[in-house]
């Protein structure tokens, strides 16, 4: 049933193969094909940029006022690229052995292959758009390491990456509006998507300022609609991140791979209130130069430059001398959590480790260190009040990514025709956890490299009749949306949408956050139904559906965010294995390492919506592994 | 900390506005500014009182969506902060703050503190862009930056198009806006084909908003988030002028 479309031939070869055997379509003939495209971010953006420059006629959907606002922008350390400009043993087979590892083994080798092929055009092409990455005093690139490496491949723009690489492509997307092959649709949130003879054809949008219920009709619809994080209530996403736009296509037959697999980031800034509305990420790219630490003793409250050397554990250098402060996310962070369950966390709460920088300042100068990370070490002090340039930084870990996303073959299509999924919001190629900048990579990947040969060849193989939103598929969907709509409002209960987005954050990362039990993700299964039924029944919405109404806007949302809470859940307690970030307590190797299970699981996940009330049925796509050998991971 | 607000209420861009007070109680230090908005809000909602509508979403200083006035000032006056990282700490019990959204012609109220800055998506559209389609572009490498270069166009290119720029001018001018776009895009190799066409032609749609113009006021610097410099208005207008010379020597 799932058909992963992987061409044929030696991995080299695969992606040009496929690109070869695509059809073409003839330029004047390519305005008539309309493409839709919901998201702006990195994949949004670079997507419509590319294929409105091919001349199709594109329309791109973004909630925010500006498509500049995607939440790429906040990416903050920088982009892998093969390019091996350092002479230290980098190549495209390295950066995809690095990723398949670094994703625990749960990727498919013909993407993160092609991925890697990719990466170096993707530096060329943001250069010559001006994106003012980091340059050396001779004019050349600068690169730095990230984690779970051991080369410098990381092309950065000060701490601020994904700005520059979004603005890149966001000044692409803005030139195309200006010659109008791009009707640019801000303000407007996707609520469902057509089908039409089993076909994407649509959109139903919601205009967020006056509240009109629209519809779209096209040849292909696009989702670059990002992750899911929020699910969690507390991340370091925008607030808006939300999975409605996937999570709608999922009930209309579009198959979710991976829901469980959630990247928890191991460097940001400790919850401190209880009126926390987000965490904010501390770049990884610290890890280069910081060491993490925390006292050997329980319940030391010295401050840290009190406390000696002697008495210090410098916990990852230690278990894993080779890889050091530099190990992958997934390790770190489940690192971070060990030390604080054991009573040895430093801060309010004891929920921190130190982020040091102490022997960086002493090795380099303070200058430098002010040079390489400075925007990051003022954002810290703006929020904690802390200069750490004086004081180590307190960091714990917190929900970053999504890995999980629809389900999507090779070409990135998902379960039903014509409906594309690219960047975070697809599943493909991270595995069960996302390496550092490797986020940006696969963004841009998708939008400017791959879609632009697939959905032409969508375009050309497939008969797609005329469709217009006057056909009664259009209607049935319009008027589904607008009775939800009226449904949250009629409510009329007594609980505010933040409050139950809260209780069901807590809920999700208590029990399918860092550690994962089946006892702990039953006892979801049972919660999450009811607060669901609480939400329907009890939720207040001040206001109408026909206004700026973004409580309005929140709820739609958070009630995404409860069914796929469940079915996250679904998918972590069936998978009886240990994987990336997905940690099952009862699966560990002896030394606490995550323990993966190779006979039962080196499959994805695809998860098929069967209805309402009904259970989700699974399907799977098995994952075999010809060039890079299946290993317990290891960064000792 | 307890708090009164007057805060800028209108419904719609048609609608007349006004000041409401509110009191907030059980503000602590450790919250953010839009977090002890959030706090009225929920308590607001209780009350079946409609919340305030104020925009945000990345919440740490980046995406340039939040912002409006504290007390007559963009983001409120703490060098190098937008609103959404504006700690409490700052703030102390007994405040009264003067919450209303960015004023300008070019910027209309959408509702409460929430402004229509599409303006500046119209500016980029005129020529705030290296146009370099999708393809097989020249190898990275082979394209030197000096470093300092780099570092002014990354100086520049840091602006985040929030709008305090606008809001806090007297002439509510789009200058220092536009300026970084064009010295960040002007001041790399590959910005040099279209520098003085991406110069006049942005300079052009700027004009043609209802934005006014730069008299050396000098606010805009003082309020930017991203402590972007005036001396970027003076490259633009270098660049102007050789524009308009150029064209008019044929």
């Amino acid at each position: 049933m799932l058909e992963s479309n992987i061409p044929s031939g030696p991995i080299e070869e695969k992606w040009e193969r496929a690109r070869f055997e695509m059809k073409l379509v003839n330029p004047a003939n390519r305005r008539k094909h309309t493409v839709i495209i919901v998201g702006s971010g990195l994949a949004g953006a670079s997507a419509a940029a590319s294929l409105g420059q091919q001349g199709y006629n594109v329309h791109c959907f973004c909630f925010q006022d500006s498509p500049r606002r995607a939440h790429s922008i906040a990416a903050q350390g920088g982009i892998n690229a093969a390019k091996n400009y350092r002479n230290d043993g980098d190549s495209i087979h390295r950066l995809f052995y690095d990723t398949v590892k670094g994703g625990d083994f749960r990727s498919r080798e013909a993407n993160v292959f092609r991925l890697a092929q990719i990466s170096v055009n993707i530096i060329d092409q943001c250069v010559a758009q001006g994106v003012p990455f980091a340059r050396e005093y001779g004019g050349l690139l600068d690169t730095r390491s990230f984690g779970g490496v051991q080369v410098s491949r990381t092309f950065y723009a000060r701490g601020q990456t994904g700005q520059q690489l979004l603005l890149g492509a966001y000044q692409a997307l803005e030139e195309q509006v200006a010659t109008g092959s791009v009707k640019m649709h801000t303000r407007s949130e996707m609520l469902d998507i057509v089908v039409v003879n089993g076909r994407a054809r649509g959109v139903v949008t919601r205009d967020l300022l006056t509240g009109a219920i629209e519809s779209f009709a096209a040849d292909v619809v696009v989702l670059a609609t990002g992750g899911y994080g929020n699910v969690f209530y507390l991340s370091t996403n925008a607030k808006g991140c939300n999975t409605t736009a996937i999570w709608r296509a999922h009930r209309r037959g579009a198959f979710f791979g991976n829901p469980c697999f959630t990247q928890i980031h191991p460097t940001c800034i400790p919850v401190s209130n209880e009126n926390q509305s987000k965490l904010t990420l501390m770049s990884e790219s610290l890890r280069n130069d910081g060491r993490v630490w925390v006292p050997k003793k329980k319940g030391d409250t010295r401050p840290p430059a009190q406390i000696p050397e002697a008495e210090r554990d410098y916990y990852l250098e230690r278990r894993y001398p080779s890889f050091g402060n530099l190990v992958p996310r997934d390790v770190a962070s489940r690192a971070a959590k060990e030390v604080c369950d054991a009573g040895l966390g430093v801060g309010p709460g004891g929920q921190g480790v130190y982020l040091d920088f102490a022997d960086a300042i002493r090795r380099m100068g303070e200058s430098v260190v002010r040079e390489k990370y400075g925007n990051l070490f003022d954002m810290y002090e703006e929020i904690t009040g802390e200069n750490a340039y004086k004081v180590p930084m307190r960091i714990y870990p917190a929900v970053h990514y999504t890995m999980g996303g629809l389900w999507v073959d090779y070409r990135l299509m998902s379960t039903i025709p014509g409906l594309f999924v690219a960047g975070e919001a697809n599943f493909s190629d991270h595995g069960a956890n996302r390496l550092g900048a490797s986020a940006l990579m696969q963004g841009l990947a998708d939008g400017y490299f791959i879609l632009p040969y697939t959905i032409p060849n969508y375009i050309a193989s497939n008969p797609l009749e005329k469709v217009d939103t006057s056909q009664p598929e259009f209607a049935a969907v319009k008027e589904e949306v607008n009775k939800r709509i009226a449904r949250l409002i009629g409510i009329q209960g007594k609980r505010t949408v933040d409050s139950f987005h809260k209780e069901l954050g807590k809920l999700v990362w208590e029990n399918c956050g860092m550690a994962r039990s089946a006892d702990g993700l039953r006892t979801n299964l049972e919660k999450i139904p009811m607060l669901r039924e609480e939400f329907w029944n009890n939720l207040r919405i001040i206001g109408t559906g026909a206004e700026l109404n973004q409580s309005l806007e929140k709820a739609g949302r958070v009630a995404d965010f409860l069914e796929l809470a469940e079915l996250m859940c679904l998918d972590a307690l069936e998978r009886e294995e240990s994987c990336g970030g997905h940690f099952r307590v009862e699966s560990q190797t002896p030394d606490g390492e995550a323990l993966r299970d190779d006979d039962r699981f080196s499959f994805v996940s695809a998860w098929e919506w069967k209805g309402e009330g009904d259970q989700w049925e699974l399907h799977r796509e098995p994952l075999t592994f010809e060039h890079v050998h299946l290993a317990q991971r290891s960064y000792k | 900390m307890n708090l009164t607000l007057k805060v800028w209420r209108q419904q719609d861009n048609k609608s007349a506005g006004k000041f409401v007070t509110y009191q907030v109680q059980g503000v602590t230090p450790d919250m953010s500014f839009l977090e002890m908005l959030d706090l009225l809000n929920e308590n607001l909602q209780a009350q079946g009182e409609a919340p305030v509508a104020f925009e945000h979403d990345c919440r740490e200083g980046i995406c340039g969506m939040c912002g409006f006035l504290i007390n007559g000032v963009a983001h409120g006056g703490h060098r190098g902060t937008t609103v959404c990282q504006l700690s409490m700490r700052f703030f102390k019990d007994g405040d009264s703050l003067t919450l209303e959204p960015w004023r300008a012609k070019a910027f209309p109220v959408l509702r409460d503190l929430a402004v229509d800055r599409s303006a500046f998506d119209r500016i980029i559209q005129a020529g705030g862009f290296i146009t370099a389609p999708t393809g097989v572009a020249p190898e990275a490498r082979a394209i030197l930056v000096p470093k300092e270069d780099a570092d002014r166009a990354m100086d520049a290119a840091a602006c985040i198009g929030c709008g305090a720029c606008v809001a806090a001018c007297p002439n509510a001018a789009a200058m220092l806006f536009t300026a970084a776009k064009i010295t960040h895009l002007n001041s790399l190799p590959q910005g040099q084909p279209q520098r003085y066409q991406r110069t006049s032609d942005m300079v052009a749609a700027m004009s043609g908003e209802l934005f006014g113009s730069c008299t050396n006021h000098g606010e805009c610097e003082a309020v930017c988030p991203k402590k972007i410099p005036i001396e970027f208005i003076g490259r633009m207008n270098r660049d102007l002028i050789h524009a308009t010379l150029h064209r008019r020597g044929g």
